[in-house]
């Protein structure tokens, strides 16, 4: 009998899980390291970095709907440099793969980042070219053109691991993904938020300032493991799922459909365990199923 | 400072007024660390409907004794009045900054000014600062006779306790704010004010305190996702002369559930609450 394990190298970023913390969620994993233990996570990506530091939207920023949440936060961030003089050092002490997403309004401001975060102890970049609560960057990965050309030029930049996020507000989910593969990508993840609204009818305002806004949470999971199963049976590099993941049985599911690896966002808002619980679900769906290692599920899918 | 996630069970959850509950469990990790104006994050349903934990302030500590007192609002509050004695409680805490009692000098008079609700995290604080031999004031605001909450308690700690009721069935009839106003017309000691209110009253005071210099903390109330600083949704305009950000707007959105929730009553940007 082989010894269990949940290994997993995606795009050349080992991890010992295949559970990441999803952009946004989770800050720079220093808010909620006094809660639980991070030095278990397969790997951190950090809340989306820009150049420059900024501001985001007025609020509200968030409002809560049935099964989930919409956010219109608009990457409030302290900036580039800000990030590699006191988080990363910080963020480093966890021994933790750290991914970090960096997102700009402009493709040189991108190029500028990826240059940036070249040798400072990043295991990867996730370009975020999707968030729906900024002007221009949700345009990026809403046509597999634009994609193509910003991936391409971030490609030449830097030999990180490069993760592309992709936004699911769009025709087909498959060509951003194949641009963005095609472009020198060595994986997607996917979705970002899907575009919402919510309403208060006695002020006849919407709730959110920003009047639209990401939604996330459990409501998204099935529109997000459609997306992942449809992505992964037209690309060759690694997907990493994420959307609505609560339990172990659902990042299972995305495991199953294709993804090599899960995001949990919203989740962690709800119980900041559930990484951890996610872990130890696994592990016992592979105990159960006589499975050794993490290639025996992913994209198992009868 | 750490934070924890305890599941306790309930020992008591007691309608104290028309739609306000007082609940209260044991949680030795929170209550030896708690600091008044600190919040705890609760979660109110077993589903996934409502979501999000509620942020619900420290009301009272009695040795390891936790207390909330909270107003029900919606379904999330709804549900949280359903449950009963020996129900299970999943709580995040402690979280937050909390007032900055601990600086109220000897030639300082505290006053504690609480509307409605907000009242709820000055008990602990009165608590707190009655054990360190300060001598104090509470101004309450209500609706009505039947809708005062804590007299009877602020008053066992002897606290000098003023209320007013917007229809003049109990205590002066008007609003908390002309309570405050002849608290400060009517002294030569120098105030240190602790405020904890709905939006609307807290604008006055600042209107007030801003005239007369009077340093004041303020305990704000904001829907929350995360609760522990780490997704942004609950940040508020708070003065900056040397913002880094934009320079010419002389503000930075800071976290109410990190950063706050009380802040001085100066830094606030109060036309954008």
């Amino acid at each position: 009998m082989r010894q269990l394990s949940l290994d997993i190298n995606i795009a050349g970023i080992k991890m010992k899980n295949p559970i990441i913390t999803a952009s946004g969620t989770f800050g720079y994993g220093l808010e909620y390291s006094q809660l639980i233990d991070i030095k278990k996570f397969g790997a951190i990506v950090t809340k989306t970095i820009t150049l420059e530091p900024r501001i985001g939207n007025p609020q509200p920023r968030i409002v809560e709907v049935v099964g989930g949440m919409l956010n219109s936060i608009g990457l409030q961030n302290p900036g580039a440099k800000v990030f590699i003089e006191e988080k990363l050092p910080k963020l480093k002490e966890y021994g933790v793969p750290i991914i970090a997403n960096i997102s700009g309004s402009k493709e040189a401001e991108f190029v500028k980042l990826a240059d940036l975060f070249k040798d400072i102890g990043l295991s990867g970049l996730e370009l975020n070219i999707s968030c729906p609560n900024v002007e221009h960057a949700g345009l990026f990965a809403q046509d597999a053109d634009t994609t193509y050309k910003l991936v391409r030029k971030v490609r030449k930049v830097t030999s990180l691991p490069l993760i592309v996020k992709l936004t699911p507000n769009v025709t087909d989910i498959t060509l951003i993904a194949r641009a963005a593969e095609d472009g020198g990508a060595d994986a997607i993840s996917l979705i970002n938020t899907l575009i919402g609204m919510s309403i208060d009818i006695q002020t006849k305002r919407p709730k959110l300032a920003n009047v639209i806004g990401g939604l996330s949470g459990p409501a998204v999971k099935p529109v997000a493991l459609r997306m992942v199963y449809e992505v992964s049976k037209k690309v060759r590099i690694p997907v990493i799922g994420m959307g609505g993941i609560m339990t172990s049985d659902d990042a299972i599911e995305f495991l199953l459909t294709g993804a090599s690896a899960v995001a949990i966002g919203t989740a962690n808002f709800v119980n900041p365990n559930t990484c951890c619980e996610i872990i130890e679900g696994i592990k016992t769906y592979m105990r159960d199923n006589k499975f050794n290692r993490m290639l025996d599920i992913i994209g198992q899918l009868r | 400072m750490k934070i924890f996630n305890v599941k306790k069970e309930i020992i008591e959850n007691k309608k104290v007024s028309s739609n306000c509950y007082r609940m209260t469990f044991e949680s030795k990790e929170i209550a030896c660390r708690v600091k008044p104006g600190q919040f705890l994050h609760i979660k109110c349903s077993d589903t996934y409907d409502p979501l999000l934990r509620r942020p619900i302030s420290v009301h009272s500590i009695e040795n390891n004794i936790i207390g909330i007192l909270y107003k029900v609002i919606g379904r999330g509050t709804g549900l949280l009045s359903k449950k009963t004695s020996g129900d299970p409680i999943d709580v995040i805490g402690p979280l937050g900054n909390g007032f900055d009692y601990q600086l109220v000098s000897n030639c300082q008079l505290p006053i504690l000014v609480g509307g409605g609700i907000g009242i709820a995290p000055l008990y602990f604080l009165a608590q707190r600062l009655v054990e360190r031999g300060s001598n104090i004031t509470v101004l309450i605001g209500a609706s009505d006779k039947c809708n005062i909450l804590c007299i009877d308690e602020l008053k066992k700690l002897d606290c000098k306790v003023k209320v007013s009721t917007d229809d003049g069935s109990f205590g002066l009839r008007g609003t908390v704010i002309e309570l405050l106003k002849k608290e400060i017309s009517s002294t030569n000691s120098k105030l240190k004010l602790f405020v904890c209110g709905p939006v609307p009253m807290l604008k006055q005071v600042n209107q007030l305190v801003s005239k007369d210099n009077v340093s004041s903390q303020v305990s704000l109330e904001r829907q929350m996702a995360c609760g522990v600083g780490a997704c942004m949704g609950c940040s508020i305009k708070i003065r900056n002369p040397k913002s880094e950000i934009r320079k010419n707007k002389m503000f930075d959105y800071k976290r109410v559930c990190k950063d706050g929730p009380v802040f001085d009553i100066k830094e606030v940007v109060w036309e954008d609450i």
